[in-house]
């Protein structure tokens, strides 16, 4: 068997007298599309941070693809492939499109580059992130001002500067939350265009989406994963639909 | 021509205070961090410039080692406390920070002295000129505000063209976005912080001329300083900029001129009282009315 590219195992995290993940194991092949649904408060973003290394956890491990990232910092982490998205868009609201794509974009180029040369008129970096832009169908809005941009603009271009930084493991926090539903659609159908190309964790609310994307699914709840399986095994599981789904009314 | 020379004194002023918060609101906007040590910084500005300016009598050179000395104090903070505090919250921050002020103006008195430094005026700027007919100014408050302008001016331009400048302004709005973008925050957060401290031996530098070098100046501008980030916005250099002229001019304008108002309505004594009283509430009650109507400061997007 080959190693996954994201292995975690044992990962623990408390505040306080609350355990906000207990004791999680998660490991994704390349190129799986994998699912983390729970209900709210039962630790999905915490999860996500601590993979991201925006947290600090306190016991357990993080490898990609077989090395330990689990102490690194975060643009480190970046730097080996990891990329995320946030659940409520953390994008720069005076900056252009083009302007924050070109940020990751020469964050992965690193020093190599001129760090006080004239940031817009670098051609080959403008011409990636561009190239970022038009992929996820934001081409046109390049030059607005990102805070004029409307939600679901929003997450395509979080998602356009998370997939600059090419990334192999994408952590996607809940991309469909404030979608309407045609948006929704375009999403969906962004991700699964990607499925395949990037391994994907997503966390999300939106079962159809769910349902539609993910290879398998894992189901949190109070911080412990509590079922995980395919797509079709989560639906009929008895647990998940208790603890999640709605105390039996499903 | 009175008015007008007090609106250049307060100019003055104003720009003393852009210079501190300017390091002030990018530390904090960008690291997260409040840095109580940047009156230090000032200080030790303007004491490494008193000392070599009293050796040598070269104001070049003591301006050198006004930047010298504070870059190097703000290295070795940073790299000894401050690096260990941006995890930490708020009160262990100005806890720390805190403490840094006692032992650095301690070491300052135990070195120097209780007794105010005084530097002499560079000779080739000691004199006045008239500006207009019954203006006269110092030459040297002018190459200040001068300066100032200059300094604003070249910060404004990487900021806002360079590679530099654009990390600069999204980790000021989004720390957490620019991390996420795989930026490595400790060369930006150094920088920043190197720049801070830059800023602010120029401003003690600069100052040591004009107000007596002594323990303890570093926290009256101190003070201010945070004044003018809360009205300018936090991490907004153009709010720094702004929000120091501001506060700059106000409070020179109502110390010079509010007594004498007063005066026309009440008895000299009282007037002064009350007129001195009033001018050292004035910026605190500029701040109190911005943090009511836009409560992110003048020069940020109120969201």
């Amino acid at each position: 068997m080959t190693t996954p590219l994201l292995d975690v195992q044992g990962l623990c995290k408390r505040f306080g007298g609350l355990t906000a993940t207990d004791t999680v194991d998660l490991a994704l092949p390349e190129g799986e599309l994998h699912a983390l649904i729970g209900p709210n408060g039962a630790g999905k973003t915490t999860l996500i941070n601590q993979l991201v290394g925006s947290l600090e956890h306190d016991s357990g491990s993080i490898r990609l693809d077989g090395a330990e990232i689990g102490h690194l910092p975060v643009w480190q982490r970046v730097h080996r492939g990891l990329a995320r998205t946030f659940q409520i868009t953390q994008l720069l609201p005076d900056f252009t499109p083009l302007d924050t794509v070109m940020l990751a974009v020469q964050a992965r180029h690193g020093h190599s580059f001129r760090f006080f040369g004239n940031a817009r008129n670098d051609r080959k970096i403008r011409d990636e992130a561009m190239q970022h832009l038009d992929q996820i169908g934001l081409g046109a809005r390049a030059n607005a001002r990102v805070g004029d941009l409307a939600q679901g603009e929003r997450k395509q271009l979080e998602l356009a500067a998370a997939l600059a930084e090419k990334p192999r493991l994408l952590l996607l926090d809940e991309p469909m939350a404030g979608l309407g539903s045609a948006e929704s659609q375009q999403m969906i159908g962004q991700l699964a265009a990607l499925k395949g190309k990037i391994t994907m964790l997503i966390v999300e609310h939106d079962m159809e989406a769910v349902f539609t994307l993910a290879d398998r699914v894992s189901v949190l709840v109070y911080g412990k994963i509590i079922a995980r399986g395919s797509v079709d095994d989560i639906k009929s599981n008895e647990d998940v639909k208790v603890a999640y789904l709605g105390e039996g009314d499903v | 021509m009175l008015v007008l020379e007090q609106i250049l004194n307060g100019i003055q002023f104003g720009i003393a205070l852009f210079l501190m918060s300017a390091g002030l609101t990018l530390i904090f906007g960008i690291m997260g961090v409040i840095n109580l040590t940047h009156g230090s910084l000032y200080m030790v500005g303007a004491y490494a410039a008193a000392l070599v300016a009293a050796k040598t009598g070269s104001a070049l050179l003591a301006l050198v080692a006004g930047l010298a000395g504070a870059a190097v104090a703000g290295i070795v903070i940073e790299a000894l406390v401050i690096r260990r505090l941006y995890a930490r919250d708020h009160l262990d921050q100005v806890l720390a920070t805190f403490a840094l002020i006692l032992i650095i103006n301690q070491t300052a008195t135990m070195l120097f002295g209780r007794q105010p430094l005084f530097v002499a005026m560079p000779p080739a700027l000691s004199h006045s000129v008239t500006l207009l007919p019954g203006l006269v100014y110092p030459v040297y408050r002018l190459v200040v505000i001068a300066v100032g302008l200059v300094v604003a001016l070249g910060l404004a331009l990487p900021i806002n063209r360079t590679r530099i400048g654009m990390l600069v302004r999204a980790g000021a709005t989004s720390r957490e976005m620019v991390r996420a973008l795989g930026v490595d925050i400790r060369l930006l957060y150094t920088i920043i912080f190197g720049l801070g401290a830059l800023l602010a031996g120029l401003a003690g530098a600069m100052a040591a001329p004009i107000l007596a070098v002594q323990v303890g100046m570093g926290e009256q501008i101190l003070i201010l300083a945070f004044v003018v980030v809360v009205i300018g916005g936090v991490g907004s250099i153009r709010g720094a900029f702004y929000g120091a002229l501001l506060a700059g001019l106000i409070d020179t304008m109502l110390r010079a001129f509010l007594p004498g108002l007063l005066r026309q309505v009440m008895a000299g004594s009282n007037a002064d009282a009350l007129g001195g009283g009033l001018s050292s509430m004035g910026v605190y009650l500029l701040m109190a009315i911005v943090l009511l109507v836009r409560p992110k400061g003048l020069f940020v997007r109120q969201s």
